[in-house]
């Protein structure tokens, strides 16, 4: 019972409080990071250095007034930020923090479920997100809110195709779909799918950019044509649920590249005997340095680049990533069968 | 026993489901019904142990056409409710007849699984990725790529159908 019962709940309950706590510990650094890179402080108040800043931010969204327009649909309008967070959450299902370890006298491995078609889960789970921005400005019944969320719900479908060719290439390349699989062909093989496959990597990250709605794609939040988006009727916790949607989406990005390009536990040169002092740093902690990498990179782009407009969004989405992803598919396929 | 309960419990889920889809008055409602019938049904599919099927299930219906319904329900806003036809009963008979064949059918399907002796068991399981990938570029190929063809003549065909000049 203990392994079958009591063990994938508290892994399910550790992972949902780790990624909840890390979302509202990003808000902070985002904060943080981009007041640095404009020479200012950011967050000071609250705490040293401002390091409480979420808890009082957490306070304060859920004593806000909770406000639900009049003339809009309430049941749409309550369920779409749950719609928008639930599949964020679940992905986190067959992420692989780390390798079977024994742990108090007992073999456990550091993923909630070890799925044969984890890539594919990873993807159509993702892909319900839509519905939850859709809703949301259909719900809100107001001009803004559903110009954004078209513009989101495209914006998602036409970078989803690129993405989803890039991780056809991985698969062939790692000859498995599961996301253990794939690690465990990078330590094989010996080398990270970083520098086997530059192109999908690259294709990757800029749909990942897209997907999350983060800058320079967050037209859907543009706050100059939309007032902010999609979600410009809510208010207080309701509007929180949807920025743990979009943190929470991050960090899955994040970790989904980890996974497929870092090598995901494992340590740098994984087979090269010189460098194993290093493996007294544990597979997990690994994990959450490269995800933090990513993390940090998304602010760091955030910081630095201006908004897209809507139609070099597209044309950069149809005319460039989707052919040369699927080049990099053809292209990773004939090497397979070469090499 | 525990089988039975999930295949059940499902069961009665989808079928209710499925009755809400066609009795709930605003289309957008029915449409989300709709693709939550679907995941009911990728549930289902997932408790038989056939992952990859539960995984394509939500990916192209639940997530992709249904979600292509929703779009064309928000863009020609159906919010307010149709009024009633004068003659409320002008497709009985069409509805009579489709309903009559799909009884039919059910029943034709219902007495040959009972008459015929049920197909032998697969060797191995018949879901994992490599057989159906095997299945579909080998033994199926040309039924696979014409499908693809006429679902591409037809997204042509409905934009040269909805744009008159290019």
């Amino acid at each position: 019972v203990i392994d079958t019962v009591v063990i994938p709940i508290l892994k399910i309950l550790i992972v949902l409080n780790a990624v909840l706590v890390a979302v509202t510990f990003m808000v902070l650094l985002e904060r943080k990071v981009i007041a640095w890179v404009q020479v200012r402080l950011g967050p000071m108040r609250v705490g040293p250095y401002g390091v409480l800043q979420p808890i009082a931010d957490v306070v304060k969204l859920m004593t806000k007034e909770d406000i639900t327009p009049v003339r809009s649909d309430k049941i749409l309008f309550t369920a779409a930020p749950m719609i928008a967070l639930i599949p964020a959450l679940i992905v986190f299902a067959v992420i692989p923090f780390g390798p079977e370890v024994s742990m108090f006298g007992r073999d456990v491995t550091l993923y909630i479920a070890d799925l044969n078609v984890a890539v594919l889960y990873v993807v159509s789970v993702a892909s319900i997100g839509v519905y939850g921005i859709i809703l949301a400005g259909w719900a809100s019944n107001s001009k803004y809110p559903l110009l954004a969320s078209l513009r989101a719900s495209a914006q998602l479908i036409s970078y989803e195709v690129a993405v989803t060719m890039t991780l056809v290439s991985m698969i062939v390349s790692a000859g498995t779909m599961s996301m253990v699989g794939i690690v465990n062909a990078q330590y094989d093989q010996g080398v990270w799918y970083l520098f086997a496959q530059p192109l999908a990597f690259f294709i990757f990250f800029i749909g990942g950019l897209a997907e999350t709605n983060r800058a320079p794609f967050d037209l859907p939040e543009a706050e100059q044509e939309l007032t902010g988006g999609f979600h410009t009727e809510y208010s207080g916790m309701r509007f929180a649920l949807f920025f743990l949607a979009e943190y929470a989406n991050m960090i899955v990005v994040s970790s989904v590249a980890t996974t497929l390009f870092l090598g995901g536990w494992l340590r740098p040169f994984p087979n090269v005997e010189v460098l194993g002092f290093l493996d007294i740093v544990p597979g997990w902690i690994w994990f959450l340095l490269k995800t933090f990498v990513w993390l940090y990179i998304f602010l760091w782009v955030r910081a630095t680049l201006p908004r897209y407009r809507y139609d070099q969004l597209m044309r950069l989405g149809w005319k460039v990533l989707i052919p040369l992803a699927i080049a990099n598919v053809i292209v990773t396929a004939v090497l397979k069968v070469l090499l | 026993m525990a089988d039975a309960i999930t295949f059940y419990t499902l069961a009665a889920l989808i079928l209710a489901l499925a009755v809400m889809v066609v009795t709930v008055r605003n289309t957008l409602y029915s449409a989300l019904l709709l693709a939550a019938d679907f995941l009911f049904v990728a549930l289902l599919y997932a408790s038989m142990n056939n992952l990859l099927l539960a995984v394509i299930q939500v990916m192209v219906y639940a997530a992709g056409i249904v979600l292509v319904y929703v779009f064309v329900v928000i863009l020609v806003n159906l919010k307010r409710l149709p009024e009633q036809h004068p003659d409320p009963s002008r497709y009985r008979m069409i509805g009579g007849v489709l309903a009559a064949a799909v009884l039919g059918e059910l029943v034709l399907i219902g007495l040959s699984g009972a008459l015929l002796p049920p197909p032998a068991a697969p060797a191995e399981p018949t879901g994992s990725v490599e057989n159906i990938a095997m299945a579909l570029f080998t033994n199926f190929l040309i039924p696979f790529e014409v499908a693809s063809m006429l679902l591409l003549v037809a997204m042509v065909g409905a934009i040269v159908l909805a744009k008159k000049e290019l």
